[in-house]
């Protein structure tokens, strides 16, 4: 197993796609601090005025905040953690059975799963090394511009969120590893991995609300509150939506619930004088959102490995 | 060549049979053995079940009945073991095309356990074995066909293995280039020892190295013999330069009526 692990990640990185993959991650690395530290600098003046106190956990901001034209890095990683994983998996079975390695390779004394667990941890080091990378990259330029170093509480929270990109970002290599395991064509798999994406990513929402503004009659509040819940709950089959949930808990404390919130709810909450959550209740709140997000990764993962184990493998 | 007879059996299989969807049978009820230090030929035409017989002894491909043995392992049951002893060149053997001839076989090496320290020493004196002795720093993707073909022996090689199976080996390779591959493919068995499975459709050339050869139809065995038996099992007359391609249209014709 080691040497099949070994080899996958040295073909990762030898690889031009890799390349591609660091120059992707370290654009919306640069990109997304110049859009936060632009937001962080107009929220200070804007608000006090109005008599709303600076938002604590500065450092945070650097992962959450917008200039209002470009994504902060949380919601980069929402919509391009797909392609990451796309990248890094969407030809690992169906190139090499083309190629006729796979073949060869079957013939060497291994167990059959090492092969696709070799390049499931391959490329789920690229993903951690990725991730790593950025919000290292975040955290020590946003450091140096805006000299405010993060508190325990802020690491152990961009720690949480590196977990939750990780995961979300193995969920779509493992997505992409299961295509190149039932397609024949890279190509096939790479645009499936597209289509689902894109499902998830954008078409989701589109879809909920046309279910539920078929289910749930508009006229009504407790209509509208059904809606808006069915579409809630139904949008969190998509990783995108739980994971961008979740990582907006994490890194912005002042998010009290996920839920629906009611008027009156919110005045209650937004009264409150603390106004954050500690780490251990925003961890509760989004605990089933990461639990989701696992089971999806190791769901896509553990149909590819059920089915390349039965598969029959020919020469090219 | 007669003392081979009292030799042990290496390759068994025993009412050996795949099916491929209910319908399809690619091999039907196969008893072969082949013993040790023999060059056995599996003759038939495309479509015959060889490849099929091939991957089933080599436990890649599971039996619908019957059972395959190499040595004293279980096909299908221990293929890891199997795999260990025995050596297989796929038809169309595909290469890491980005990878030099040497990282290829040094990553074949490494999934066989063979040691790092004694790995570079034995790839060279491969390489020069199947003659290609400077191409191993080109990357693959550089190699005709022959080449790559060479680059497979010395692949099947690298683990030094007790028996070889060889899949279609000289399929598109000009006659000096068979000529040169069947050279080395003559010396794993009479310098090494080696006991070969050699499937073809070219008859001339396997009737030049092979102790034995069964010719399959169908899925069938329908001869299985020395070349010698099988001419005069089918009455062809003994010496012609032809006599294996006469032995077979024989049993064709034999099986179309
Ligand atoms: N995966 C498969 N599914 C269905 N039929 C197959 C499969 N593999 C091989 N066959 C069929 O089995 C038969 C034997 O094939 P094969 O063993 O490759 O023959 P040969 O190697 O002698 O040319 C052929 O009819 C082929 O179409
Ligand atoms: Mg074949």
């Amino acid at each position: 197993m080691y040497a099949l692990y070994r080899k996958e990640l040295a073909d990762h990185v030898d690889s031009v796609r890799f390349l591609i993959i660091l120059i992707i991650a370290f654009l919306l690395a640069g990109v997304s601090l110049y859009s936060a530290l632009g937001g962080i600098a107009t929220a200070g003046q804007g608000d006090a005025s109005q008599g709303i106190a600076p938002t604590p956990f500065t450092f945070l901001q650097l992962f959450v905040q917008s200039n209002g034209t470009i994504p902060s890095l949380a919601s980069f990683i929402a919509l391009v953690g797909p392609i990451i994983g796309l990248l890094l998996g969407f030809d690992a079975i169906n190139s090499e059975k083309n190629a006729g390695t796979l073949n060869r390779l079957l013939a060497q004394p291994i167990y059959r799963d090492a092969v696709i667990n070799g390049k499931f941890l391959a490329g789920l080091t690229v993903v951690v090394i990725i991730v790593a990378g950025m919000v290292l990259i975040v955290s020590g330029v946003g450091l140096f511009r805006t000299g405010i170093p993060p508190t325990g509480e802020e690491v152990m929270r961009l720690l949480v969120f590196a977990v939750f990109s990780i995961v979300y970002i193995a969920f779509w290599l493992g997505l992409s590893i299961l295509l190149s395991v039932v397609t024949r064509s890279a190509a096939t798999s790479a645009l499936l991995v597209v289509a689902v994406w894109l499902l998830f990513a954008f078409f989701i929402s589109l879809i909920s609300s046309g279910i539920a503004g078929a289910l749930y009659s508009p006229d009504t509040v407790t209509g509208l509150e059904g809606a808006a819940t069915f579409q809630q709950s139904f949008d969190r089959i998509s990783p995108t939506i739980l994971y961008s949930e979740s990582v907006g808990t994490i890194l912005d404390p002042t998010v009290r619930t996920l839920g629906i919130t009611s008027v009156a709810q919110y005045d209650q909450l937004s009264a409150g004088v603390a106004g954050v959550l500690p780490m251990s209740q925003s961890l509760l709140l989004v605990w089933p959102h990461l639990v989701g997000m696992i089971a999806l990764m190791l769901g896509a993962f553990a149909i590819s490995y059920i089915v390349f184990m039965k598969q029959e493998i020919r020469g090219a | 060549m007669g003392g081979k007879k009292d030799r042990e059996i290496l390759i068994r299989t025993d009412g050996l049979t795949k099916v491929y969807g209910n319908t399809i049978v690619a091999v039907s009820k196969l008893n072969l053995e082949v013993r040790k230090g023999e060059i056995f030929g599996l003759l038939g035409p495309n479509g015959a079940g060889k490849t099929t017989t091939i991957r089933m002894l080599l436990g890649m491909t599971e039996p619908t009945a019957g059972k395959a043995f190499i040595g004293e392992y279980d096909c299908t049951r221990n293929p890891i073991d199997v795999k260990r002893m025995t050596g297989y060149l796929p038809d169309n053997v595909g290469f890491y095309g980005d990878m030099s001839g040497k990282e290829n076989l040094r990553f074949t090496g490494r999934l066989n356990n063979i040691p790092e320290k004694e790995l570079g020493e034995k790839i060279d004196s491969l390489l020069e074995r199947v003659g290609i002795p400077d191409a191993g720093d080109q990357k693959v993707r550089t190699y005709s066909l022959g080449m790559k073909q060479r680059l497979g022996i010395a692949d099947v090689l690298i683990k030094d293995p007790h028996i070889i199976i060889l899949d279609e080996p000289t399929v598109g390779i000009d006659p000096e280039g068979v000529r040169q591959l069947i050279e080395i493919i003559l010396k794993l068995s009479h310098e090494d020892g080696r006991t070969l499975l050699i499937s073809s459709h070219q008859l001339y050339q396997m009737q030049q190295i092979c102790d034995r050869v069964g010719i399959f139809f169908q899925g069938k065995l329908v001869a299985c013999g020395s070349i010698e038996e099988l001419a005069s099992e089918s009455g062809v007359e003994q010496g012609r330069t032809d006599i294996l391609d006469e032995i077979y249209h024989r049993y064709f014709e034999r099986r179309e009526q």
